[in-house]
Parts: structure tokens; sequence; C-alpha cells
């Protein structure tokens, strides 16, 4: 696993750099994989799997050599590529095709599985995620700052709506802006003194906030119902037609139409309201990129001294993009709530502010249609099988720093201009 | 010494720097200078490596804190500001002093005109009432976006740079993102333009055109100019008023002409006093 | 006053414990101005180490206990530097010259990696192992209330000075040492000098690795459970007493550690234990918000 980027070299030297890699991987399997400790009969032991080992190092080692080869070709090409580079950047219209298709495909779904109440339950979680990465794309992939407590804000957005409702009985549509601008408030407040904070402490300082939310929502029984987190939160309705079998009290959505309840209509209905909610950030997000707002963002990633000597606040550009971000992310956490019926400290984990993060940063970060495209790959693998699912937060793991040393633009790598001389004129 | 007459109607006296010490712990970078820049002319700032040079923008344009002393700006319009009791953000924004950086800071991955773009940042967030009109497309926007497009293309085309405004800024050769720095610079509608070594990679062809830039843009546009550079056919060429620094000491103020034959700055450059540099200067 | 004691030697045991994470952060932080992210899940790795060998060894019949702790801090110290190592080699070293943000990416990734890797090869439940050390001093009694002083706790704090008087002597007088000073002030130039950086760079991560290793085995002795998830929380403390301490300054994070150390220990029996990870991330917000450069740091100035 170790050596990724070397010098093309000779045979020899090949094989050498294979058994390096391969006694590197011995060294660092044995204890992980060669030995284990199990729990038998009451007691700990220790478990030896030789083979596995053995299968790891042989894996290792030829691997090592197939990647050696790999990069050789790779960085040829690349050379290659890039004496042939044109100067100007190219727009590149067939990325928009593949948007529209794919928004296409979206709008259709529920019609061609209709019935199937698995499909469009995943792919509503697909969307969520879409929502969430394209929140946290414009702090991370536009302002370039490393949010590792994002789903702090989603907890924000999703207890908002959870408690608001069953308290005081507020709906859906009340809830949403109140979340949102209540989640924008939390962005402020972590943001306002620590943004000025170099890029690791900021990410850590996140990191930090992330797991404050999570342990008051777990310890703060009176407030929040502690582990138990809270239960029968009301559904959306559409426009006050609720989802629900006829009865005497009410016109319901069934009734109204003159349809047959079923509780399709419901799960159909929730992911179209998550589409148009993802729809609606993205066509926001993309505004504000081009908006000078936007522009500010991108200009902050790239060089804060610079941005300075230009005449911007850097701490309020950056605080605009936490606190959209964070605005962003409470709304997905109302939907959240108001799809599940139930929420608790479980859902927000450090575990899923890194999945979103992944999402982000294998998609390509600045890029909305690489979070589309990293969002499916992650809900739809772990979705393919068990196993699949439990070694989920190993390969994004692993994915993250492969992407990182191999294509740190992620899936679409390549920046789209905001504005063009030529188009502009 | 032949001191400039901050009275001069024609060039109004822009910025006044007085008593600047900046110490770093034990070394005292910057020791009590004092130095006059007036609008519409260039005045530069020589002296060997380790003078004092950058950390003088450094303490003008607020990325430093200077330890003694003020820089005060007289803006035409709002008065007087210290500059040193400003943020770094401020001195641009409300003072029109503009710098360049001597290892140019470019926002690479994003294109020309995009760079162009940000320096007008201030602007065109306010048309935008701060995104909302133009989340919108309100017209006040769309025409303050349009005005700055035309700001744009004006610079870019006087520093030839037009084709290249699509261009990403990170591919490009060290002399055009030179030029791009200054042009960008100038979007911001500087009054006192600061550059740190604009000619440092410049080929002869290149440093000519930024001579003829310089003076334009003094005589022109009645900016003032401050300039550290190290290219003495451009800061001999170009200059109404030299100040020569020396660690951190001013050793020598005066026109192009006089700092020649100074014997402080020969000596600072070439070591010692000797009589044929001292004809060679003369 | 016998619990305030009490608390105290808990306090000071449990800081040497995140004093000695805190080095690694600081060492690494100081050699390429980015924190390890993945830190504590090295550590992780190296409790769960410790209890494997502590298992096999005892299973291959090793009763003396010097001797077992010896050879485990050993292999555990061993193999834990090669796992730093490969941390450097893989989520840090292809990207020195990228992006600010890529890095830290990686290096989160790799967290990541290492934690669910832990939790699938070795299992998901907490691992006990027995007491090697069971027992110890009665130092008094005020009030009806004994203060003890376990032998593990003074072992702890007798490793930890052991190793910080090595530790200093190996930074102040070895050659090494020099050289990874003269990386920290200036990399450049000390590669025209004809310094392998590269190599001090690993160097100094299996350092940080093996004192996170010897933390450890401390740890799984002391506690007697580790599993899979115990390095994010300890991984966020020590590095919260790194940045309390001053990054960069190695009497600091020791320092911070103790600190942090006390601070938990009071704060779960005199407030709230429920709380005690929030009052450890509010003083790092607070500490970086107000005093970034720590109780030893030097300010840093922002180069133009």
């Amino acid at each position: 696993m170790g050596l990724l980027i070397t010098q093309p070299k000779g045979a020899a030297q090949r094989l050498k750099d294979g058994v390096g890699a391969a006694l590197i991987a011995l060294v660092l399997g044995v204890p992980m994989l060669g030995l284990a400790t199990a729990d038998v009969g009451g007691a700990l032991a220790v478990i030896t799997r030789w083979p596995l080992l053995a299968g790891f190092v042989g894996v290792v080692f030829v691997g090592r050599l197939f990647f050696q080869w790999l990069i050789d070709i790779f960085s040829l090409r690349k050379k290659r590529r890039e004496q042939a580079r044109p100067a100007v950047a190219k727009s590149r219209p067939w990325l928009t095709w593949i948007g529209f298709a794919a928004l296409g495909l979206a709008v259709m779904l529920p019609i061609a599985f209709s019935g199937n109440r698995y499909v469009i339950d995943t792919a509503t979680t697909v969307l969520i995620y879409v929502m969430l990465g394209w929140g946290l794309n414009v702090v991370v992939g536009l302002a370039g700052l490393l949010d590792l407590g994002y789903v702090a804000f989603y907890a924000v957005g999703a207890y908002s709506y959870g408690l608001l409702s069953t308290h005081f009985g507020w709906g859906f549509w009340q809830t949403l802006p109140v979340a949102g601008l209540l989640a924008a408030s939390f962005g402020l407040l972590l943001g306002w003194p620590t943004l000025r904070l170099r890029g690791d402490y900021l990410a850590i300082v996140t990191l930090g906030f992330g797991e404050i939310i999570r342990l008051i929502l777990l310890n703060w029984t009176e407030f929040s119902g502690g582990p138990n987190g809270v239960n029968s939160i009301p559904r959306p309705t559409f426009f006050g037609l609720p989802f629900k079998p006829d009865s005497d009290d009410g016109a319901t959505f069934a009734s109204f139409f003159h349809l047959e309840y079923s509780p399709d209509h419901r799960v159909t209905f929730l992911y179209y309201l998550i589409l148009a909610l993802a729809l609606l950030t993205n066509l926001f997000v993309s505004r504000l990129r081009k908006l000078p707002v936007g522009l500010a963002w991108e200009a902050v990633r790239e060089d804060e001294l610079a941005c300075k000597a230009m005449g911007i606040n850097v701490t309020n550009i950056k605080l605009s993009a936490f606190a959209i971000g964070a605005m962003l992310g409470g709304f997905a956490g109302v939907f959240f709530a108001a799809r599940q019926g139930f929420i608790s400290p479980e859902s927000f984990v450090f575990s899923e502010s890194a999945t979103i993060l992944a999402i982000v940063v294998l998609g390509g970060m600045g890029s909305q249609l690489g979070v589309v495209i990293a969002a499916l790959l992650l809900v739809v693998l772990p979705e393919l099988g068990r196993d699949f699912s439990e070694y989920r937060m190993f390969l994004f793991g692993a994915a993250m720093i492969l992407i990182m040393v191999w294509r740190p633009g992620g899936i679409i790598a390549k920046r789209e201009p905001t504005l063009r001389l030529g188009a502009a004129a | 010494m032949s001191a400039l007459n901050p009275h001069d109607p024609a060039s109004p006296l822009l910025l006044e720097v007085e008593n600047l010490t900046m110490r770093f712990g034990g070394l005292t970078a910057l020791d009590n200078l004092s130095l006059q820049v007036p609008a519409g002319k260039v005045t530069s700032i020589i002296g060997p490596n380790g003078a004092g040079k950058t950390t003088f923008f450094n303490c003008l344009t607020g990325f430093y804190k200077p330890t003694e002393g003020s820089v005060r700006m007289h803006h035409p319009q709002r008065g007087p500001m210290l500059l040193n009791q400003m943020p770094s953000y401020h001195v641009a924004r409300k003072a029109g002093v503009v710098r360049t950086f001597q290892n140019i800071r470019l926002f690479p991955n994003m294109t020309v005109l995009e760079n162009l773009m940000v320096a007008q940042h201030n602007a065109l967030q306010h048309a935008s009432r701060f995104s909302l009109a133009g989340l919108l497309g309100l017209k006040d926007y769309r025409q303050a976006r349009e005005a700055a497009l035309e700001k744009a293309r004006t610079w870019l085309t006087r520093l030839n740079l037009l084709d290249r405004a699509d261009t990403v800024t990170g591919n490009l050769s060290y002399g055009t993102q030179r030029r791009i720095e200054i042009a960008r610079a100038l979007c911001v509608d500087p009054l006192l333009l600061c550059l740190d070594e604009p000619a440092a990679g410049l080929n002869p062809r290149e440093s000519a055109e930024l001579n003829e830039l310089l003076l334009y843009l003094s005589r022109e546009h009645g900016k003032g100019i401050l300039l550290i550079e190290h290219d003495m056919s451009v800061v001999m060429r170009v200059s109404d008023h030299i100040c020569v620094l020396n660690f951190g000491h001013k050793i020598a103020e005066g026109s192009p002409q006089h700092i020649q034959q100074d014997p402080h700055v020969i000596k600072a450059y070439l070591g010692e006093e000797d009589k044929d540099t001292e004809e060679a200067a003369a | 006053m016998g619990q305030f004691i009490q608390q105290l030697i808990n306090g000071l045991t449990l800081g040497a414990v995140y004093g000695l994470i805190a080095l690694g952060y600081t060492m690494v932080y100081g050699i390429i101005g980015m924190i390890n992210f993945a830190h504590g899940d090295v550590y992780m790795v190296s409790a769960i180490m410790a209890v494997t060998f502590i298992t096999l060894l005892s299973a291959l019949g090793i009763s003396s206990v010097p001797l077992m702790l010896v050879l485990v801090l050993v292999i555990v110290i061993a193999l834990t530097s090669v796992y730093g190592w490969t941390v450097e080699r893989t989520a840090y070293r292809p990207l020195r010259n990228s992006t600010r943000l890529a890095p830290l990416i990686s290096a989160i990734g790799m967290s990541i990696f290492l934690q669910n890797m832990v939790q699938i090869t070795q299992g998901a439940r907490v691992k006990p192992v027995p007491t090697l050390l069971p027992g110890s001093l009665e130092l008094f009694t005020a009030n009806g209330f004994t203060v003890h002083l376990a032998y593990t706790q003074i072992l702890i704090v007798l490793v930890t000075v052991a190793l910080l008087i090595g530790f200093t002597a190996l930074i102040t007088r070895t050659s090494f040492g020099r050289q990874q000073r003269a990386c920290e002030q200036d990399r450049t130039m000390t590669a025209l000098l004809g310094i392998n950086v590269d190599r001090t760079i690993s160097l100094t991560f299996m350092l940080g690795a093996a004192l996170a290793a010897v933390a450890g085995v401390m740890v799984t002795v002391y506690y007697g459970v580790v599993d899979f998830s115990i390095g994010f929380v300890a991984g966020i403390k020590a590095f919260t007493a790194a940045v309390l301490g001053g990054i960069g300054s190695l009497p600091g994070a020791m320092l911070g550690g103790l600190i942090i150390g006390m601070i938990e220990s009071f704060w779960s029996a005199y407030l709230s234990p429920e709380y005690k990870d929030v009052a450890t991330f509010v003083i790092l917000i607070l500490v970086l918000m107000f005093r970034p450069s720590g109780l030893l740091g030097r300010p840093e100035v922002e180069k133009v």
C-alpha cells in the first residue's frame, strides 16, 4: 500500500521496490491481519490468520509492480497532454448536457419505478446527500475551508423541526426558513471567532464543535430527549393535505385527488420534495458562484493575502460561506427529520460529517455534478451488499487518500470559469 | 537635497510617512524612516537586499503593524487617514493604497478576467446589495457588472492582455503574470499604487513597456506610484524621486541624478568609496 | 481533601498519557507545519497491538511482569513506528507540494482508514486484558476517604519522566536532533546543506508514533480495556494539550497534557462526567481564539 510515487525504473529496481513494499506490508500486517484477539470461552485469546496475511502481502507485491507500471504509462501520457494543452479554458457544454440528462432521469425515476418503494427510498437518501454535498461544497470546495463538523448544522435543522413540530405544532414549511436561519446563526457563532485561524486549526475546531453539539443533544435529556431522541415527528403534508388513510376528520391527499390510498404516495412526495429542495440549492449556489461573493469565495481559497491587498474583508467572505453552507445543511436536516419521523444523536456522528466530506472531495471540490456522481456512488454501493456496507467507511478513508494523491481535483476536476469576456461582450 | 515641495499644486501630497520603525524581536528592519509620496509622480525605493524595502510596503499596507511612527494617507475626498491603524483590507478599500507582491500572488486557478473582477469586489458586492439584487438579476447590478467588465477590458487592452482574458492565470508566463498583477491592482482604482519589484524576471522589451506604463499611469492618470525595484534601467528612467534604504535606514533621497552621485549610495552598493567608481557614476 | 489529592494523582497519570501523544503532534507540526490528523489513530493501533501481544505473551507462558512489559513495549514501539512511517509516506509525502487543503484531507482519510481497518480486522468489541500490575499503595486516609496510588500510575509517571529525559537528550544532543531542528527552521536551506530532509521527516513521524505507542501500552495496562474508537477522543485531547502548551514546543506539549489531564479528572469528579469531553473542546476553542500560540509557544509571523 505504501510508496506511491517514484521515478520510472529498470526491472531489477522495480522488483526490489516491490519486495520492499511487500516487506512493509508484512510488518504492518502481522499485528492486524496475521494476529487478532477474540473472545474465546470468556477470555481473550489470540487467533492467527496467516493465509490472510500471506494473501495481503502477495497482493501488495503484485499491486505495487502493477501500479509502478501504470504510473509510468500515465505520467508519459500526462506529459503529452500537457504539451498539447490549449491556453484558453475551454467551455465544456457536454457537462451541462449530462446535468440535464441526470435531471430528466431524476424526475422520471418514481414513474419508472412506481411501486418500488426501496428504489425511491434509496434515491431519496442519495438526494439528501447530494443536497448536503452541495451545501458543504460552498464551504470546502469554493471557499476552501475544511469543515469537519458539518453534521452539526444538519442536526440543528433536524432538531429544530423535531422540537418545534412536536412541542409547538409547527409545520414543515413554517419551520424550514426558521431552521435554516438558526443553522446559519450557529454557523456564524462558530465561524466568527474561529475563521481567522489557519486551515488545519479550523478543521479541528469544527470537528470539536460537531462533537459538542452531539454531546449536548445526547446529555441534555430535558431539551432533546437525550439518547432516545425525538419521536413521532409529523410528516410533511401536501399543501395541508396529509398522507394517511381516508378518515372522517378532513380531507387527505388520497381523498382530495380521488385516489385510492397508498403509502407509496408519501414516499413519492418526499422524493419530489427533496428533489425540489436539492434543485433549489443547486440553483442558489450556482447563481451565488457567479456573483461577487462567489468569486470572492474562490479568491479567498486561492490566496487570502492577495484578497486583503484587493481590499476584500476576508473574514466576512469566509463567514458568508460558512453561514450559507450551514443554512443549506439546516434545510437538509429539516427534511431528514420530516422524512424519518424520528431523530436521535446517533444520526449526527462524526462519520456522517466524514461521509459528506468524502462526497465533496471525491466529486471534485467546487463541482456540482461531481457531488451527484459521488453521492450516488457512496450511497448506492453500500446498498449492493451487506459486506460492502461494513467496508463503507474503510473504503471512504482509502478513497480520500488515493484521490488526494492522484487526482486532487476529484472526479470532475476541471473548474469552469464563472464568466468570459467573449460571452460577456 | 532636492526634497519635494508638498504644496506643489500639480502633485499634491498623497502619503506621509513619519518616523516609521519596525522591530522584529531584536532586529530593527526599519529605523525611523520618513518619506513623502506625491500624486502623479513615481517615487522609488531602492537599496540592497535586506534593506527593509518589502517590510516598508508591509507596514504601509497594513500587513505589519509598525512598532513606532505613523503612515498618513491624504485622501483627496475622504481627508487624512492613518494607515498604520487600519486593517489591511481597509488600506486598499478606504485609503486607495494598493500593492503588488514581490513573489506574484494571483489567483492561479481563476482566469485573468476573474482575477480582475475579484479586484472590483467591493463595488460589485455593494451593487449586488450583498447578493440579493444579484440573485434577482436587478438592473442596478447588471449595470455595475457591465461597468466592471468595461474597466477590466480597458486595463486588459492597455496592458496587452486582452487575448489572455479567458486563460487560467497559473498557466501563463512569468512576465505575463506580472502584468496581470498590475492590471488587477489597477482595477481596484488605487490613488497610490505600490509595486514590489515589478520588473523582476522581465525581458528588456517587457521592462521597456513597464517604463512606459508607469509614466503613463503617473502622468495621464495622476496616480501616485511607489516603486521597489532593483533594475536601475527602470528606476533611473521613470523615477521622479528616489529614496535609498540600507539596513533599515534612509541613507539618501533625491532626484535620480542626485542619487547617482551620492557617495553614501555608492558606498552601500559597492562596499567602499573609491575614486574610480565615483568617476564612473558621474 | 482526600478526594482532591486522589484526583490530582489521577489527573497526573492521565496528563502524562496525553502529554506523550501530544509530543507526537507537536513534533510533526514543528517539522512540516501541519497537524497529523491520523496521530490519534496511530495511538489506538498501538493500544490494540498491546492487547494482542500481552495476550500472546501470556499464552506463551511469560509470567514475569517486568519482562512482559519490556517485551510488549519493544514490540509495539517497533511496529507502531512502521505505522507512523507509512502514514507519512502515503498521506503526506506525495502531497508536500500540493494545495494546503490536500494533505489535510488525505490525513483525515488516513484517520478514517486506520480506525475502520482496526474495526474490520480486530472486531468492534471492547477488548479487556487482565491487569498486569494489580494493587496500589494506600497513601493516607482523610475523612474516611483513602487515597490510593496504583502501581500502574507510578509506572506511567516513571516511564514518562524517563522518556522525557531521553527524548530531550535526543533532540538537543544528537545529530538527528540537530537535523530535526534545522528542518523546522528552514527546510530548503537544510536540504541545500546536504541533509536528507525526507529521512528526517520520516524519522520524526516514527518518533512521534513511538511515543504514542508508549502511551498506548500504558493506557492498556492502566485501564485494561481498549477498543477501535479510542483514538478519536484521545487524539483531540492530546491535540488540545499540544495547542494549549504552544504547538511546536516540546515542554509545552507535556505541560498542556498535564493541564488537560487535571481538568478532565477534576471536571469528572466535581462537575459533570458527561460533559468532560465538551470541557476539552471548549478549552481548545478558547485557546485558539485568545492565545493561538499557547502557553509556551512563539507567535507566528505571517510571511508576505
